[in-house]
């Protein structure tokens, strides 16, 4: 069973169509880039799946449960089995990378201090950033935030990880790195993996299937292999195949 | 005439209309706020570390401040009202009168609108900057109410603090038109005395219950502007902006008709 559904979603902000009938499956442990062009409403999408922003239209089944007609208390019951990697991060500025990681184990749940720090010090660990714990996010790289950002995401054992624009503004050794991580992460502990981005090598690095969004909808989705193949010429367009060499 | 050409196009709203709508969702969202962060207070849900952290940058942050702004106004409002008594013979009425306005009214507006400059800007930029860089998305994303982890533990802190503050600015605004007075012709024994007279505790008290309302509109107002902050860095100072002059001018309107209720007509009577 499909660990997240989506049917017919349509978003409209300020009288503009961002989204229109999109519709996607996510299977259990996958990693599905979502790929487009800036401003083609990828990142709305995501929001969508995290519950950040209300769909006009359609539904977003997370395990089976829709969760558009939930109030925000309800989705806080949700949340938890999702985890949002942001683009820039979004770390907690005024706090530090230690206390940044344990934030969401700290305000959920009843484990103590000592529980926290160790579990701080594998996310840590995972992501190559132990004994990076005293730092403030401001003394740290545009790539060891997004770093932490996924140690603080993966903190609380979320079962989906929603990734958005991971690799951009990266340095390409830095987005491998980032890249390597994300497929990491899913061998690992097999969470199911969205992963919003315009980085075309990236994309086809790590993704099991591809959804490409052009004009608020998907014009064409499927393995990489498949991708690559298509006679859609924004899709073409997109990829580089019909880029003069 | 074919509908279908071209893109819609929405009519365009009064700016009559559009302003009505601009100040009804304000205080609609205003309201939705204080009852989110009221209730998050009453069920206990607050974190008491974050509530004594803003205590102290509000308390702390602002009292140089509060106690600068009201010693020169104690003392220049002494400056030229002295004369006046001086002239008139009714030098034991200085203090009395002094105090009674500064107490009743000068102290907790004045402190008001010290913290609103102060803290209230520091609050709308630091939550209007949470929100452009997706922190606040963050703390949804991660199951935790921005109600609760933001604006719950600055409404306690500002609503505990006011009054201290309110009381330093009293004492600080009275002590200036003391030291003035007695500059200016009004023997000191003559201005204690005067203030034993003309003020009690009542008068304190009064000016004390508008600071703490003082403290819950700047709470709210100030943290309104930070989460509906939009477009980056500019975004941020329109925020910070908005949130004092809305603050200040809130303050003095509410202040007019507090003084009508807490006073309950016996202006002048003890």
């Amino acid at each position: 069973m499909s660990v997240v559904q989506v049917r017919g979603l349509g978003v409209e902000i300020g009288g503009r169509q961002i989204l229109r009938d999109v519709d996607l499956q996510i299977e259990p442990g996958e990693i599905l880039c979502i790929m487009g062009m800036s401003g083609s409403g990828k990142t709305t999408l995501l929001k969508c799946l995290s519950g950040l922003r209300k769909p006009t239209r359609g539904r977003i089944l997370i395990g089976g449960e829709d969760i558009v007609p939930l109030s925000e208390e309800q989705l806080d019951r949700i949340r938890p089995r999702i985890g949002l990697v942001f683009q820039y991060a979004a770390l907690f500025d005024s706090l530090t990378v230690r206390d940044n990681v344990a934030f969401g184990l700290e305000h959920h749940g009843q484990r103590t201090r000592a529980e926290i720090d160790r579990i701080v010090r594998e996310r840590l660990a995972d992501v190559g950033m132990e004994g990076t714990e005293h730092l403030y996010p401001s003394e740290l790289s545009g790539g060891m935030q997004k770093r932490v950002g996924l140690a603080r995401a993966l903190a609380t054992e979320p079962a989906i990880l929603l990734y958005d624009e991971p690799t951009s503004g990266l340095d390409p050794v830095i987005a491998r790195t980032i890249d390597d991580l994300i497929r990491q992460t899913r061998d690992r502990r097999g969470v199911t993996s969205v992963v919003v981005s315009h980085d075309v090598p990236s994309v086809f690095r790590i993704a099991d299937r591809i959804a490409m969004i052009h004009g608020g909808t998907i014009i064409a989705h499927g393995t990489p292999d498949q991708v690559r193949a298509s006679d859609n010429p924004h899709v073409r367009e997109f990829i580089g195949l019909d880029l003069a060499p | 005439m074919s509908a279908s050409a071209g893109p819609a196009v929405r009519p365009r709203q009064p700016a009559s209309s559009a302003a009505l709508h601009a100040t009804l969702v304000f205080f609609g969202e205003c309201w939705l706020l204080a009852a989110g962060a009221i209730a998050a207070v009453v069920r206990g849900r607050v974190r008491w570390r974050d509530t004594l952290a803003q205590m102290s940058a509000i308390g702390v942050g602002s009292l140089p401040i509060v106690l600068a702004i009201t010693f020169s106004t104690g003392a220049v409002f002494a400056y030229y009202t002295t004369a006046v008594f001086v002239r008139f013979g009714a030098v034991n009425y200085a203090g009395g009168t002094l105090a009674y306005g500064f107490l009743n009214e000068l102290g907790p507006v004045l402190a008001g609108v010290a913290v609103a400059s102060r803290s209230g800007a520091a609050i709308a930029a630091e939550i209007g900057t949470m929100v452009v860089t997706e922190q606040v998305d963050a703390l949804r994303a991660m199951a935790v109410s921005p109600l609760r982890y933001l604006v719950a533990p600055r409404l306690l802190a500002l609503v505990i603090m006011m009054p201290l503050v309110g009381v330093f600015a009293d004492a600080a605004g009275v002590y200036g038109a003391y030291l003035m007075s007695g500059a200016h012709g009004v023997p000191h024994q003559a201005f204690v005395e005067s203030v034993r007279t003309l003020v009690d505790e009542t008068h304190l008290i009064r000016g004390l219950i508008k600071t703490v309302w003082f403290g819950f509109t700047i709470a709210i107002v100030a943290c309104r502007e930070g989460l509906a902050t939009r477009g980056g860095a500019a975004g941020v100072g329109r925020a910070t902006t908005s949130s004092v002059v809305l603050c200040v001018v809130l303050i003095f309107v509410s202040d007019f008709f507090l003084a009508q209720i807490l006073s309950g007509g016996s202006v002048g009577q003890r």
